[in-house]
């Protein structure tokens, strides 16, 4: 009996220190929307749970390696116990009930995270090897995603090529984005801050970099940002020259792969490469003049540079006109 | 050359012969691209294959796995000559980026490792009786150490080439995870970057390389450990002289050879960077490394079904007088378990590869949603094997805990039935949670609810072995010798295993956890606890009955306590980073999270327990003529395979026993469980 008691206390105790230990270790980034509250609220409903399943099974663990070791020199065996039906079928049943009980926690959890508002604006996420690109309904692309606070959005997701996954952790909620079809992420970011949707599903190469910047903003700042991205937008579609690719290149992410400064990424450097000599990996040279970059942005794979490997990019989807790829690569002659 | 001990003969020959397939490949590669490429694939895959085939002949001369290797050698070279041949009269491409062309290279893959099996002659006697000969029931093998170089029938020698095979790959998915772990040291590229050229791939793709095939060497070492163990322990426990069908026995360990050389060709033919999961359409855009993946995965498949259904076989026929069902040790229990998922499940892995595999030879759009396909019909049915796999892999590891619990404790197993009832609970609820890695997919979202609920049952059966086990250790005499310490240690990792599972089951905190290092640190604890820490556990228990030698305490001891607590470092960071926003399978990670000094404390622990293992097996090679002679029965256990000298003799027991009593009934005066027939 002793022992149950001094088991029972240690239990009691553990349980506490553990659970508040976790909450004390703030395991979570911050909550930066509405639907990382339900979340959390989850979580720690599992860490209490945990913390105390943890103690029920470590402390008499312990407590028997301790106390019923063997003594020197008995060689005697422990107590013929060979169990008891009742206590089998307590342990039983106590955690099927308790397993109902989190099941319910979390189908009524998860549906609070997909409270749909109807006047939620509706946002086109494209993702692509190994970029995001955001269409918003004003007619406009840009590489960051901007939100206002407390408003629900809708994201429509697609993919042009493989399997990625939205995930911005301070959101919490995570939604593959996947090829043939179109995902829903809705969201209602309550802090104003910068984030960054970071791909979560295994996409090739350069998955670890597949980052864009995600800002919340008050609603007076997300209104003067959509303005600015209308006048720009209108701005870059009649503009020609080296600055207005430079806008494109932004826009459509290029730099996610490729850098203006000399050195190698995924894909080549677009320093000094106008009018340079490029080696292919078929072995053959060949002067990179116009058509050669324009046949390397629509058909990435027909020409690869020696010491890189063919990718499957598609700049189709992105929608890249041919006077848009003039601008992109009078960008590119600049770069010396 | 004669002088020369055979291990250092095999060791010179490795260099040689690695050099040699090398330059060979090398060559070739040059004949076809007309330019020296020094990281040549080609010049790779020769390299291994000539390496390891040399070190063998060095070893034991041109004869079993020698032959075996040569043939697989010969044979994927016919086979892609053959298709090469075919492809040059329809005017086809004749070579392709990796030397030979994707269709070529996978028939060769294939025709391969059936090769292998002729060479290393696993279907001898089954072709022997195809042609009307007669074979001898107990076929010649030679004696001493060779014999585990050649095909042999008894079911012991298969459970040690098991065994000392899964080490080997384990040492090797080990030391990918080092190289890999390195990189992550610190955020930005180390050394894996995007300058680096090896087999045609850059640092990113090698990381990419490197981590995937880690999954699945580890993997497959994992089935193949599993299957050691349950080899060399289950006959002797029901006291049969061997398995049901022995060269069907044989033949599943050597057809894992041949798997575990086209998983490690795939590193040589542009890699692959989909993961061990191999989604679609990623892997469907993969270099042809993905093929060797598919048919090495497929081969081992083979190996694990045939496997299962001889263990099935095994304890339903050949269980000794009076071994009622519930008078089996509890280990037969797990074993069978374990054999009716591998049995039954396995195929849908191979099915959902195998489709891939089509979709990239013949243009069927299975998953391709351009054709009409859908990307997430490959997720389901690759799940509905993967996930009861991981019940494959820890059940055997549970059931080796509640086997030796009740030895070291002297004490009955507490509630067996219950005990034995759960292994079955836990495979059968495993047979419906597929769809819990999948709660992001963008399937059917309501189908998460029922998924759920599934998932949570599977606590269940696993509380009961965790409050059985408890209550077995209480009032008990517990004793710690290594393979004791290696048991608790086990429940302690199963248990934080377990325990970050149901964060996963609840959907929406999973919503944040899946894909991240979240996972990554739940699934080891998961796998260290249930098969790593039970299998260690298993070796020092068992060395003894193999050799007659015990293994070292104090090695043993250094070895368990340098592991746990760098073990249990590692996945605790692992789970804290992935909280912050540590995604899974990234080569570099944002410097913004501030997670550089967790990184650094987690690849340390890495070392660590690298070096542990290190330690082990320094244990485990030297005690088999070093260690201390140990022939009696040193655990003083109850269970049959004790109660005979060690080493155990050629066809198992001389004299057939009866069951007499209950397995466990440890502190209970003049009970036995097991009565030599003549011994009265």
């Amino acid at each position: 009996m002793r022992h149950f008691v001094i088991i029972g206390v240690l239990v009691i105790l553990v349980s506490v220190l553990t659970y508040n230990g976790i909450q004390a270790s703030h395991l979570m980034p911050v909550e930066a929307s509405a639907q990382s509250i339900p979340v959390d609220w989850m979580w720690n409903a599992d860490m209490a749970a945990i913390a105390f399943l943890f103690a029920l099974i470590m402390v008499p663990l312990i407590y028997s390696l301790i106390v019923f070791r063997r003594r020197k020199g008995d060689t005697s065996d422990g107590e013929h116990i060979e169990g008891n039906a009742a206590l089998e079928i307590t342990w039983t049943v106590i955690p099927l009930i308790t397993v109902v009980v989190f099941a319910y926690l979390g189908a009524y959890t998860l549906g609070e995270t997909r409270v749909i508002d109807p006047n939620a604006a509706a946002i086109r996420v494209h993702a692509m090897q190994w970029a995001w690109h955001f269409e918003y309904p004003q007619g406009f692309t840009s590489d960051q995603l901007y939100l206002p606070v407390n408003k629900q959005v809708d994201l429509q997701m697609d993919s042009s090529d493989v399997i990625h996954s939205f995930w911005v952790p301070e959101f919490r909620i995570k939604q593959d984005v996947v090829p043939g079809r179109i995902t829903e992420y809705r969201i209602t970011p309550t802090l104003i801050g910068s984030y960054k949707v970071r791909c979560a599903e295994l996409c090739g190469t350069a998955h670890s970099y597949m980052e864009a910047p995600v800002v919340v903003v008050s609603q007076s700042d997300y209104d003067t940002w959509i303005a600015q991205q209308v006048k720009a937008a209108a701005a870059l579609l009649n503009a020609t020259g080296p600055d207005a690719g430079k806008a494109l290149v932004n826009k459509f992410g290029c730099l996610a792969c490729h850098t203006v400064d000399g050195t190698p990424k995924i894909g080549p450097t677009w320093f000094g490469l106008y009018g340079s000599k490029v080696e292919l990996s078929d072995g053959t040279t060949i002067t990179a003049n116009d058509a050669y970059i324009k046949q390397s942005i629509l058909q990435p794979a027909s020409q690869v540079v020696k010491g890189f490997s063919p990718m499957s990019f598609n700049a189709q989807a992105l929608g890249v006109t041919d006077q848009q790829i003039s601008n992109i690569i009078d960008y590119i002659k600049t770069l010396k | 050359m004669k002088n020369i001990k055979p291990l250092w003969r095999g060791l010179l020959l490795l260099f040689i012969g690695a050099l040699i397939g090398y330059v060979i490949g090398v060559a070739l590669d040059f004949l076809v691209m007309k330019a020296v490429n020094f990281s040549a694939p080609v010049g790779g895959l020769f390299g291994l294959l000539g390496g390891v085939s040399s070190f063998f002949f060095g070893l034991i001369g041109y004869r079993w796995i020698t032959r075996g290797l040569v043939f697989q050698l010969i044979g994927t070279i016919v086979g892609a000559l053959f298709v090469t041949g075919i492809r040059f009269i329809l005017g086809m491409d004749v070579f392709g980026d990796f030397f030979f062309t994707e269709p070529a290279w996978v028939f060769g893959g294939f025709v391969g490792g059936l090769s292998f099996l002729v060479g290393v002659g696993a279907v001898d006697d089954w072709f022997k009786w195809a042609m009307g000969e007669e074979t001898s029931e107990h076929h010649e093998e030679p004696s001493g150490w060779e014999r585990y170089f050649s095909v042999s029938l008894d079911h012991k020698v298969i459970g040690i080439q098991y065994t000392v095979t899964s080490l080997l790959l384990i040492s090797i998915g080990g030391t990918f995870a080092l190289i890999f772990r390195t990189e992550l040291a610190h955020s930005g590229l180390q050394f894996l970057t995007t300058t680096l050229h090896l087999f045609d791939q850059n640092g990113l793709q090698i990381y990419n390389t490197l981590m995937s095939l880690h999954g699945m060497i580890m993997i497959i070492s994992i089935l193949i450990g599993i299957a050691g163990v349950i080899n060399y322990v289950v006959p002797l426990l029901l006291g049969a002289q061997d398995m049901a069908f022995p060269r069907l026995n044989a033949f599943s360990y050597w057809i894992a050879v041949p798997a575990a050389v086209l998983l490690l060709s795939s590193l040589f033919l542009g890699g692959f960077d989909t993961g061990w999961t191999g989604y679609p359409p990623l892997s469907a855009r993969a270099p042809v490394g993905m093929q060797m993946f598919f048919l090495g995965v497929i081969f081992a498949g083979w190996s694990s079904i045939l496997g299962g259904l001889n263990v099935l076989a095994t304890v339903l026929r050949m269980r000794a007088k009076g071994m009622t069902a519930f008078r089996m040790p509890i280990f037969v229990w797990a074993a069978i378990a374990t054999s009716l998922i591998s049995a039954t499940a396995t195929q849908l892995i191979g099915l959902a590869f195998q489709l891939v595999m089509f979709e990239r030879l013949l243009g069927m759009g299975f998953f391709d949603p351009v054709k009409g396909g859908d990307p997430i019909l490959f997720q389901h049915l690759f799940w509905f094997y993967s996930h009861p796999a991981v019940y494959v892999f820890v059940l055997p590891g549970l059931g080796v805990i509640s086997e030796l619990i009740p030895v070291f404790v002297r004490k009955p197993l507490y509630g067996y039935r219950w005990v034995a009832m759960s292994s079955l609970g836990i495979a059968l609820v495993g047979f419906l949670v597929w769809a819990h890695h999948m709660f992001a997919s963008g399937m059917n979202e309501y189908l998460r609810v029922p998924f759920m609920y599934s998932t949570l049952l599977v606590a269940v059966p696993t509380g009961v072995k965790f409050f059985s086990w408890v209550a077995t250790m209480w009032k008990g005499k517990i004793e710690t010798p290594t393979p004791m310490l290696f048991v608790v240690g086990g429940i302690v990792v199963f248990l934080l295993g377990g325990l970050s599972g149901p964060p996963n089951a609840t959907v929406a905190t999973d919503l944040h956890l899946t894909d991240t290092y979240f996972i990554v640190g739940h699934f080891h604890d998961t796998i260290f606890g249930g098969f790593v820490f039970p299998f260690f556990a298993a070796i020092y228990y068992w060395f003894p009955k193999a050799t007659g030698r015990r293994m070292n305490e104090t090695l043993g001891k250094i070895h368990f306590w340098m592991m746990t607590p760098s073990f249990l470092t590692l996945t605790l960071l692992m789970m804290r980073v992935g909280l912050i926003g540590m995604r899974r399978r990234i080569a570099d990670y944002d410097p913004a999270l501030h997670i550089d000094g967790y990184h650094l404390v987690m690849t340390i622990c890495a070392f660590l327990i690298a070096a542990s293992v290190f330690i082990f097996l320094i244990n485990f090679f030297r005690s088999i003529k070093h260690g201390e002679e140990a022939t009696g029965n040193i655990w003083n256990s109850r269970s049959p395979e004790w109660q005979v000298p060690s080493p155990m003799p050629a066809h198992n027991y001389d004299h057939p026993f009866e069951v007499v009593g209950e397995p466990y009934d440890y502190g209970l005066a003049g009970s036995q469980y097991v009565k030599f027939v003549d011994s009265e």
